[in-house]
């Protein structure tokens, strides 16, 4: 039973989903939609659908958990059961553990942390339906909901993975490239400091095409920051635009 | 659920010393920036498992045993043999280590030994079939970290390449009535490539590699980058609250690549042989 | 062009404010020579300095702060009193009563129990200890009677208004009393239900309209309208 590989590459350079190489799923971002967390955002990457809140800085609990010198970050990647096609059990896995633990460290350096000691920030993310990407889409909006939280930050954090498929780099991984690729490396970028706060890789990449990858996911990462700031602010110039439009309609 | 950790405290003094031999391109152990610690391997240690390895990084000690049994293969992989890493930070490691359920520094150790081996290709897995879709041979790879003092994922990662080199398995016959059967006879185990783990710490703005565990509690972030024989590169894992710029990247893969030439030789001279 | 925003414009974190010979003022830092925001916020130039006004972010206790916290628990010498911060704050036996504790007071929960709400002063905190309150003091005290209203405690600042303009209008044209917690936290009494809906009413626009310039005469015209209405 010999299954024929679809091409993820056609003849007109186009990948499965019709995109160029080094071209993005359509993204929406969402700031500040759930109530009850201080900050809070969501992302639509493609298929890929995430939700982050973030609490805090809050009261340790336990207490003795807590650091003299800064605020201590819990974070927790999480996918839910009904987020694949077969149902995945609740229950952390393995993936979910270590990706909690890069996300976190991916994070860590652009919160101003020494601000709060003794305290906590959480950040909750969730996966609700998973298409490829989602870690990278995770650390995308939870700086959002950091952001939006009113965390002091040095900068946001933009993310995105490189992969190759068909001996051709490209950016942003559906699922199904993620799948059948030759290679995965996802980037988390901080623009402040030119610097990655998270890089993993699996797969195989020549010296070259590594250098290339990198230099393309800094590129989809700029584009990806753009969008951030944009959701940032649009929030609030929504408000400004419907107040100025109905002192306007009082003038008239 | 991740938690910032509480980190080992570091006397002052002795992490200023450190910073001000690395700003001479110096370290507190003597060697160069990127000198590896003596690195001994001794395969076979035990007899029970069909492979086994210990591998030494200065006092770094870590043991790693296969054992090899059937079972089925997964339902989206009918065609391929079941290769699972394990760590274990046992407490007679360090203090710090305390017993219980693997944590994270565990899980992401053994995910990313896995990653090397498996993206590498290293063991053939379509090789480890028997019957296609109902049985297979499950190879497990168990690390044990015997002393702790730095870079835990390149000393298990090589003990695993060569505990796994090491590895003899039954020859299992399947008879005409369908029935596998166990033969008396042993082979080894597929092996076709040996991805070799670099892993590289920065403090300051130096890189480092082979930290001891006084550099890696002051490095703000690490990275391995695993390459197989060919040159490619199969798996790369920053781990660390830090940040590395994307030069720092550049010049580590280059760092990388270099020293895992020189250290594939020695595996292969004294697990391959 | 060393300044790259314009005053009372809208920043995120990460966003350059400016560079060469501007200063870094709150919610901003400094990283070769470049000023950058670290909030959402809007940004503010005064001379050669640059900060952010933050739009949201977490309460964190001054010396000197008029709080309105709501008593959590009871300990041997005090109360422990949620203040709408990371730091639980501590209310101690002397500075609730101006004597020490004995055993004679009985159970402190007479004096203060879980679920009372207080107006107090912050008296002491330095980070490495939580903060210490008094209620001893004019207008300081557990609270009878009143509603109140959460603000982002970053927008307390523009509910006072400059020198107080800003609270002072809208209690010279309700009638209400008015206490603002510095943590995000409005005490409002009042006789006429109505004008206690109106203060509420300014209180929501503050919280969603903070941003938005003229924020003074849309409250003024909100609360003169809804007096006839």
């Amino acid at each position: 039973m010999e299954t024929v590989k679809r091409k993820l590459i056609d003849e007109n350079g186009l990948r499965v989903d019709g995109r160029r190489p080094d071209e993005l799923r359509p993204i929406k971002m969402k700031v500040g939609l759930l109530a009850n967390a201080d900050g809070s955002a969501y992302i639509e990457q493609g298929k890929s659908k995430i939700i982050v809140a973030v609490y805090g800085p809050r009261e340790v609990h336990p207490k003795h958990i807590g650091l003299p010198d800064r605020a201590i970050i819990r974070c927790r990647y999480h996918m839910a059961p009904f987020s694949t096609t077969e149902r995945k059990s609740p229950a952390p896995s393995r993936r979910e553990i270590e990706l909690s633990k890069i996300i976190r460290e991916a994070l860590e350096p652009v919160i101003f942390s020494e601000y709060y000691p003794r305290s906590m920030i959480d950040i909750f993310i969730e996966v609700l339906q998973s298409d490829g990407g989602t870690r990278c889409a995770g650390i995308t909006a939870a700086s959002l909901a950091l952001a939006d939280a009113g965390i002091p930050l040095k900068d946001l954090v933009a993310a995105c993975a490189v992969g190759k498929v068909d001996g051709q780099l490209v950016v942003d991984l559906n699922d199904e490239e993620d799948k059948e690729g030759e290679a995965d490396m996802p980037l988390a970028y901080i623009p402040a400091f030119n610097a990655a706060s998270l890089l993993q890789m699996d797969g195989q990449l020549t010296e070259e095409e590594f250098f290339k990858a990198l230099e393309m996911g800094k590129k989809a990462c700029l584009k990806i920051y753009e969008m951030q700031k944009q959701a940032l602010k649009e929030r609030y110039l929504k408000i400004k635009e419907s107040v100025e439009a109905g002192e306007e309609n009082q003038e008239a | 659920m991740s938690i910032t950790p509480q980190t080992e405290p570091l006397a002052k003094i002795k992490s200023k010393q450190i910073r001000e031999l690395l700003k001479t391109g110096k370290r507190i152990d003597g060697r160069e920036l990127d000198a590896y610690r003596p690195i001994t391997i001794e395969t076979g240690v035990i007899g029970k498992a069909e492979g086994s390895a210990t591998v030494s990084l200065g006092n770094t000690k870590v043991l790693v045993g296969i054992k090899v049994e059937t079972g089925s293969p997964y339902s989206d992989t009918p065609n391929t043999g079941v290769l699972t890493v394990n760590a274990e930070l046992l407490p007679l490691a360090h203090a710090i280590f305390e017993p219980g359920p693997p944590d994270e520094n565990s899980i992401e150790l053994a995910r990313v030994v896995d990653r090397g081996i498996r993206e590498s290709k290293a063991v053939d897995l379509e090789k480890l079939i028997i019957v296609p879709g109902k049985l297979a041979y499950v190879v497990f790879v168990d690390i044990y970290i015997l002393n702790h003092d730095g870079n835990l994922v390149d000393a298990s990662a090589l003990a695993a390449i060569a505990a796994l080199m090491n590895t003899k398995i039954p020859k299992i016959v399947v008879g005409e009535d369908g029935e596998p059967k166990k033969t008396e006879e042993f082979k080894p185990l597929p092996i076709q490539d040996c991805p070799i783990p670099v892993t590289i710490a920065k403090i300051g703005g130096s890189l480092l590699v082979d930290p001891v565990l006084e550099e890696e509690n002051m490095a703000s972030a690490k990275i391995t980058i695993t390459i197989t024989k060919n040159g490619n590169i199969c798996a790369i894992q920053k781990s660390g609250p830090g940040t590395f710029t994307l030069d720092e990247i550049v010049e580590a893969e280059k760092t990388a690549r270099r020293k895992a030439e020189e250290i594939r030789e020695k595996i292969l001279s004294s697990a391959g042989g | 062009m060393p300044l790259h925003v314009e005053h009372k414009q809208l920043v995120v974190p990460g966003e350059l404010l400016a560079e060469g010979d501007y200063l870094p003022g709150d919610n901003t830092y400094m990283a070769s020579g470049k000023i950058y925001s670290q909030r959402v916020g809007l940004a503010e130039v005064k001379g050669k300095k640059v900060s952010v006004v933050a739009l949201k972010g977490p309460y964190i206790p001054k010396v000197g702060d008029l709080v309105i916290g709501q008593v959590v628990g009871i300990t041997l010498g005090g109360w422990l009193v949620d203040i709408n911060s990371p730091y639980t704050a501590i209310l101690s036996v002397p500075d609730a009563i101006g004597k020490p504790f004995s055993p004679e007071l009985g159970p402190l929960a007479k004096i203060l129990s879980i679920g009372d709400t207080i107006i107090a002063k912050v008296i002491a905190f330095d980070r490495t200890r939580d903060p210490s309150l008094t209620i001893k003091g004019r207008g300081l005290g557990k609270m009878e009677g009143g509603v109140v209203v959460d603000l982002a405690p970053t927008k307390i600042p523009r509910l006072i208004g400059r020198k107080g303009s800003m609270i002072t209008m809208i209690k010279k044209l309700t009638g209400c009393e008015i206490v603002v917690g510095q943590n995000g936290k409005v005490l409002i009494r009042g006789r006429n239900p109505k004008m206690v809906e109106l203060v509420i009413g300014a209180i929501r626009m503050v919280e969603e309209q903070a941003h938005i310039p003229g924020l003074t005469d849309r409250i003024r015209a909100y609360i003169e309208q809804g007096k006839q209405g």
